[in-house]
């Protein structure tokens, strides 16, 4: 099985729309979504919901007021500020600074607190008109690490086996941290979709020296380059010597925006020069995975 | 007044918002950019800078004169940054939350603490020096976001105007980054994507009980139900940036949405106002 | 001697994992008596980091004086090296192909980790 992850370095620069795209023309692929931060491919794809599983990382302290005495010694000992007094002199854990420490735990006189899993999202298996797919949800105010990346890669890959997929296609999460460098890792080909500005360029630039860094070639689409010509220029420019082909250019086109306000992939919306334009890349594409 | 600038996904405009708000203003006012892992507010304020500090986290240091092999405090250490194979535990640093932990289960008193840069910030003027800068950068490689942006935060003073720029998402550096402040924007396109992205971003900010209004970019470039969801949930629109050609071209050179629409200054310029206004009526 | 691989399945005929540290666990062959036991590695796939140290540690508890895996963390390399473990790189296919090529001489030992830390 191979495996195309597509990224962008800074968000907003139509991943999504792209990975929509080589999901409808993909034959015998399997899709997930690991843009956890922002999972937006479900909107165009309508996963219908096989199972649920939660996903645990970590833990989390609890209180029992039953039992506080409200020493405030664990106040004293939390460095992240996570425990608050209540009106009735309780000490009661606020779980948005709580990091899972167990210190608190630890220095209780009165063992008054629990240490259960700390329970951070949930993680689909789904089924979509372009094949499975897997996908999460992060619950608020939860550490995003590559953890939650890792997992959706993972189950992706095994029902890949398991469903005798060629390809798992994979929607990768913005930025250059530790949830891209998860989801890049082992991967057979990146596609790096940015945007002519100054940002843009310069979190190109970063991607390309992590797939460098793990030794995944690349490939590079500059979307809506016609916002800036001499600057897409450049980031060809700059993607050759950071090792990554550019195979294409997407103008700016607002039938990207009707085809996500319908629910649909845009070579579902539309056909012309710009569906053409995309097929060409997704052949592209397919060419460098052979 | 400390207004937050936020968006549940990234790409929507928070930081163009953000810079609009600093530069359209007349008095003086701080820029803390929280957005550690991608700070890019300098690259529109393009602030002179005078300082640069590193950001300093604890870590543990072992004695191993006196350490006994115990390798309690690798058991107990929750982030796996202690690994003792019945020796004196090896450290690792970057995995290291500084919570103490370990020298409070440690038997022989062995452990003390060390700074170790996580990353920096910087601190300038912008503006001819009405404005003031600062930003918090996450070294590369580095995954503790917080206690930088806890750096950032302690610059930003308690009177006068401050404007945050929040780091996309609705994760924990999010929370951290709009504590403390008076308000919220949360600033989005008008697109489905968009749409989803904003009811999660509202969902953390009433979760937190803060009081927040959306600004919509690009407003009449999508559909209207952004704006249908803020009429039903009873969400106050505080601006409306149209999409312009000549905006985007702008910004992909970096100059800033009052370059680009100029006469969207007399809005933005009252945006503090008019929170201020809306925060003393409640 | 025992040499530990990563792997997602438990046997030798199962694929190499392609990450260490959250590998659901180790295929741990003696090269003494060629039987090999399964080394469960499964809590560290929830690990909310420092997956590779933890990781090294359990092949470190299983005894083994050899790691064939496709890429090493600079956690999990430490953690390898600081016991004497050494740390070969291995190639696509399964475990027991894996293990005919190191005995061969065919693979390569890594003196540095060969990926940046990820967690």
């Amino acid at each position: 099985m191979k495996e195309i992850v597509v990224i962008s370095g800074k968000g907003g620069t139509g991943k999504t729309s792209i990975t929509g795209c080589f999901a409808a023309l993909a034959e015998n692929a399997i899709l997930a979504d690991c843009d956890v931060d922002a999972a937006d491919l479900h909107m165009l794809l309508a996963p219908e919901i096989i199972s649920r599983t939660d996903f645990i990382s970590g833990h989390e302290a609890v209180i029992r007021e039953d039992d506080c005495t409200g020493c405030g010694i664990c106040r004293k000992n939390c460095k992240f500020d996570a425990i608050d007094l209540t009106s009735e002199g309780k000490c009661r854990v606020n779980p948005f600074s709580c990091e899972g420490c167990m210190v608190c735990v630890e220095v209780c006189p009165e063992k008054a607190i629990d240490f259960p899993p700390n329970l951070c999202g949930e993680w689909y298996f789904s089924h979509t008109r372009f094949g499975p797919m897997v996908h999460a949800r992060l619950g608020i105010a939860q550490e995003n690490s590559g953890k939650l990346v890792s997992t959706v890669r993972r189950e992706a890959a095994a029902k890949a086996e398991e469903l005798k997929k060629d390809l798992l296609i994979v929607d990768g999460p913005p930025g250059i941290g530790c949830p891209v460098i998860a989801s890049i890792t082992g991967a057979s080909l990146l596609v790096v979709v940015t945007e002519p500005t100054i940002s843009g360029k310069h979190d190109m630039k970063r991607v390309l020296q992590l797939a460098k860094h793990f030794s995944v070639p690349a490939l590079v689409i500059v979307n809506k380059w016609d916002i800036n010509p001499e600057m897409t220029a450049e980031i060809e420019k700059e993607s050759l010597l950071g090792g990554a082909h550019p195979i294409g250019r997407i103008p700016y086109d607002r039938a990207f925006t009707v085809a996500q306000i319908n629910g649909r992939t845009l070579v579902e919306e539309t056909t012309g020069a710009v569906v053409e334009n995309i097929i060409t890349i997704w052949e592209k594409v397919c060419r460098k995975l052979k | 007044m400390r207004i937050a600038v936020a968006s549940g996904k990234g790409g929507t405009g928070k930081t163009t918002v953000a810079v609009a708000i600093a530069m359209a203003a007349t008095e003086p006012v701080m820029y803390a950019d929280c957005d550690v892992e991608e700070p890019n507010g300098s690259i529109f304020l393009k602030p002179e800078v005078y300082e640069i500090k590193k950001v300093l986290v604890d870590v543990p240091v072992i004695d191993e004169e006196k350490c006994t092999s115990c390798g309690k405090c690798a058991r107990f250490c929750q982030f796996n940054a202690l690994v003792s194979l019945g020796t004196p535990p090896l450290v690792f640093p970057e995995l290291c939350h500084s919570c103490g932990g370990c020298a409070i289960v440690c038997p022989a008193d062995a452990i003390s603490w060390k700074g170790n840069s996580i990353g920096e910030i910087s601190l300038g003027k912008a503006d001819g020096g009405r404005v003031s800068v600062v930003q918090g950068k996450l070294d590369v490689g580095g995954v503790l976001a917080p206690p930088v942006i806890r750096q950032v935060k302690s610059h930003i003073p308690h009177d006068g105007l401050s404007v945050i720029d929040c780091p996309p998402g609705t994760s924990c550096p999010v929370i951290e980054s709009i504590g403390e402040a008076d308000y919220v924007l949360l600033v989005t396109e008008p697109t489905p994507f968009g749409l989803h992205d904003l009811k999660l971003a509202v969902e953390t900010v009433r979760e937190l009980g803060m009081p927040f209004a959306v600004v919509i970019n690009r407003f009449d470039e999508g559909d209207l139900g952004v704006e249908d969801y803020c009429g039903e949930e009873n969400i106050l629109i505080m601006v409306k940036i149209p999409h312009r050609r000549a905006m985007a071209e702008t910004y992909s050179r970096g100059g800033t949405l009052l370059d680009g629409i100029p006469e969207m200054r007399e809005i933005f310029k009252d945006i503090p106002r008019i929170i201020e206004r809306g925060i003393e009526e409640k | 001697m025992k040499i530990a691989v990563p792997t997602s399945g438990k046997t030798l005929e199962s694929q190499v994992d392609n990450r260490f540290g959250r590998a659901s666990g180790f295929v741990v062959f003696n090269t003494e008596d060629g039987t090999f036991v399964y080394a469960d590695n499964s809590q560290n796939l929830n690990a909310a980091q420092g997956a590779g140290t933890q990781a090294s540690q359990n092949v470190a508890g299983t005894g083994a004086g050899v790691v064939i895996a496709p890429s090493y963390g600079p956690n999990a390399f430490r953690v390898l090296n600081s016991v004497g473990i050494k740390t070969f790189i291995s190639a696509p296919g399964t475990v027991k192909e894996n293990i005919d090529n190191y005995i061969a001489g065919n693979l390569s030992e890594t003196d540095a980790a060969n990926v940046e830390g990820h967690w």
